[in-house]
């Protein structure tokens, strides 16, 4: 609490206090006993972190009494067994995520429908030999690739679970909110007002914004958001290997249009991340379903991009490193090869990088991609909204157990610092890592060669990434 | 070198009925509606909150093997002596106690109440009085659980009378808190000279530090009003982070918990006549100190 008093303090001194404690429109005078229905904590969008932060504050002890609401735009999510399709929206899952839906339950639900442990992660280069391969050394599992619509079900089913603490609105959207002015001028309702699309309205006394990087939530509380679209589309789809594998590995390799990634999903199968400019993206899902798959194949094997220079410069620095550290360097191993594609399975969306200037306010915090928009290439989205969740899920539980109210900036303000403090690198790293790769140019590529070959062979900067 | 800082008057032997000092009203009385500023005039008392209340809670469960995490003081009737806008009352309402505030200055009290009213688990759990403690006693004897007097005993007229009055109303068993400043010659130089005068940490004019009371002098108030002192904290202030932490010297702030016995039985102290109690206290911690 010391640091957080600290940037309280010195927020005041550089801008005053009062714009974090918003003075929008006034909310109506009401007596306690009349007045729409007021929850402790009400989540703006049930998406996998809306409902992983449901769900986790639904399960904690000292929320038993508390009344939790989840808004949802869109209709229930729950499966008992998975269609034989797999989805094309799948998600890398790592192992602090598992952690997080083990906490409420929901991991569980998601072992008995389905989901494919990965065990390493080679990351190269198509421009030279350069190659980094991730691997724990406990024979662990690094992570965990589960289709979205299994961990919505999930999360779904836990919710359930604890209906008589969480409500849950379905196909419910908030149209309008409106903010408290600060507590200590008493005379309006201290209470954030929400308005949904079929005029109920509700009051809440912490608002938690998980409504995606187009965020409503971010945008009415008049958050600055630093964004930027890249040039970039991602193309998913759902690939069938030429033969039984194994699969345990994630492959991405950087091309100099963008990273391709295939993510394993079963022995037979794997996922499509494909990373690239607005118009191939289109051109790859307008082409016929060979050409498709050798697009991919070509992708992964070909060795076009490289150039003899640079070949020589990697294999120099290579034999450098070897004499240092023997066990540094790594023979590149080849993906599996692909030999079709399901049909309907292929989908582009456009790729940008966001991240809001201030993750709460009086009364607010942003979660997930509300608050953080990150580009595929680190597979690390939606890991940074479970982490916002557990990190939001930890203070406000200690202030519950500590009688506070659960809108003060007090524990809000420590949430954010620590958040943070952990985002804007990670963020940061990948977008330079985006164009970083996103060029052929010889002294950059020459860079990243030896950049990636010297992280693979250096331990420490291997186990913090 | 004390009697460079003692003020006029040592404490008189109060022949009043009331431990409540129209002085301190008056004061209070001006910033009647600043409690709720977490930033304001009160900002102290609402981070000390995050140590207070932590101290009642713990205190409570561990004496009560029968409780919900999710509702850790339900079913426990709490008296808030002093509760002024009712920064301590809400956080113990929250945690499931009962608890009934009460504040000599009528303005604290309508402010305290117009807060809770926005929230109805508050404004079931919480009942606010303008009243001074001697006019709840009659009609509250061993009735709560817990009397929680916080940064109130450094402000009242006649101490003695005002611990006797907690025991009464207090059932047996009962637990007491107190939060307070000591009274040394580091309290006059930090918590008059500095917090207030100098960085304005409490309103100027708050504090006289003739009224504040010394550990031993509290613990004998206590003990020979049958209180049994369980535990004497000291707290200190951090102004740069503005936040308060526990420390072994009591030389500034202080918490004190006391048990009251189960029987009152006639001990030889409850002959000698009461105004005598406060002259024996205060000669022992004069000694002491």
């Amino acid at each position: 609490s010391s640091a957080a008093m600290a940037a309280l303090r010195a927020r005041a001194l550089l801008a005053p206090l009062g714009t974090r404690l918003r003075a929008g429109p006034r909310a109506p005078l009401r007596a306690a006993a009349s007045g729409p229905p007021l929850y402790d904590v009400l989540v703006s969008g049930g998406g996998m972190v809306g409902s992983a932060m449901a769900a986790v504050l639904g399960h904690n002890i000292h929320f038993h009494d508390k009344k939790i609401a989840l808004l949802e735009a869109g209709p229930r999510k729950e499966y008992n067994h998975m269609p034989d399709n797999y989805s094309n929206r799948v998600s890398s899952i790592s192992p602090g995520s598992a952690t997080l839906l083990s906490s409420c339950g929901a991991w569980d639900h998601v072992c008995r429908l389905r989901l494919k442990p990965f065990r390493r992660m080679q990351v190269w280069d198509a421009c030279s030999e350069a190659m980094i391969t991730f691997e724990k050394d406990d024979l662990d599992d690094m992570g965990y690739i589960v289709e979205n619509d299994v961990i919505m079900s999930a999360l779904t089913k836990q919710l359930d679970a604890v209906a008589d603490r969480v409500e849950v609105f379905y196909r419910s959207k908030a149209v309008g909110y409106t903010w408290p002015v600060p507590s200590h001028s008493c005379d309006t309702s201290p209470w954030v007002q929400v308005e949904l699309a079929d005029g109920r309205k509700l009051q809440t006394k912490l608002l938690i914004g998980a409504d995606g990087h187009n965020s409503v939530v971010r945008k009415e509380a008049e958050i600055k958001n630093i964004e930027h679209q890249y040039d970039q589309s991602a193309v998913v789809a759902t690939l069938h290997l030429s033969e039984a594998t194994d699969n345990n590995v994630a492959w991405q390799r950087f091309l100099p249009t963008g990273p391709i990634a295939l993510l394993p999903l079963s022995d037979t199968a794997s996922s499509l991340v494909w990373s690239t400019s607005h118009d191939h993206a289109s051109e790859l899902l307008a082409m016929d379903e060979e050409s498709f798959v050798d697009s991919i194949n070509s992708a992964f094997w070909s060795n076009i991009n490289h150039s003899d220079f640079i070949d020589a410069a990697g294999a120099m620095f290579r034999s450098a490193i070897s004499l240092v550290k023997p066990s540094g360097t790594a023979v590149r191993q080849l993906p599996p090869s692909v030999a079709k594609v399901d049909p309907e399975s292929r989908a582009m969306f456009p790729l940008g990088m966001g991240h809001a200037t201030e993750y709460v306010q009086h009364r607010v915090a942003l979660i997930g991609d509300a608050a953080h928009r990150v580009h595929p290439l680190a597979g690390q989205g939606v890991n940074l909204g479970f982490g916002d969740v557990a990190c939001l899920a930890h203070h406000l539980s200690a202030a519950a157990f500590n009688g506070n109210d659960l809108g003060s900036l007090k524990h809000l303000f420590k949430f954010e610092t620590e958040r943070q403090r952990h985002n804007v690198s990670l963020i940061a790293a990948t977008d330079v890592l985006k164009r970083l790769y996103s060029t052929t140019q010889t002294p950059l590529v020459l860079l990243r060669t030896w950049g990636l070959q010297a992280t693979n062979a250096l331990p420490p900067v291997k186990v913090r990434i | 070198q004390l009697s460079l800082f003692r003020l006029t008057v040592k404490r008189p032997f109060s022949t009043s009925h009331s431990s409540v000092d129209s002085k301190e009203m008056k004061k209070f009385q001006l910033l009647a509606h600043k409690w709720w500023d977490e930033e304001g005039e009160y900002a102290a008392l609402h981070s000390m909150n995050d140590i207070r209340v932590p101290f009642i809670r713990d205190t409570l469960l561990s004496m009560n093997s029968n409780y919900h995490l999710g509702n850790p003081l339900s079913g426990i009737k709490i008296l808030d002596v002093g509760c002024g806008g009712g920064l301590l009352s809400e956080p113990l309402a929250r945690l499931g106690a009962s608890v009934t505030g009460i504040d000599p200055v009528e303005d604290n009290i309508r402010t305290a109440d117009q807060h809770k009213s926005f929230d109805p688990v508050l404004a079931k759990r919480i009942q606010y009085k303008s009243s001074s403690l001697e006019e709840i006693v009659e009609g509250s004897m061993e009735t709560f659980d817990v009397i929680v007097a916080s940064e109130v005993v450094e402000h009242v007229a006649d101490l003695e009378m005002f611990i006797k009055c907690c025991s009464q109303v207090l059932k047996p068993e009962g637990s007491l808190f107190i939060t307070t400043i000591n009274k040394t010659q580091l309290s006059y130089v930090l918590g008059i000279v500095v917090a207030e005068k100098i960085m304005g940490i409490v309103p100027e004019g708050t504090h006289e530090w003739e009224k504040f009371v010394r550990p031993e002098e509290l613990e004998c108030l206590l003990e020979s009003n049958g209180l049994s002192v369980k535990t004497v904290n000291g707290m200190l202030y951090n102004p740069l982070w503005g936040s308060w932490s526990w420390v072994e010297s009591t030389s500034l702030n202080y918490a004190v918990h006391a048990v009251k016995a189960v029987a009152q039985a006639q001990s030889p102290a409850t002959d000698t006549p009461p105004e005598t109690h406060i002259q024996q206290c205060s000669a022992t911690a004069g000694t002491a100190g």
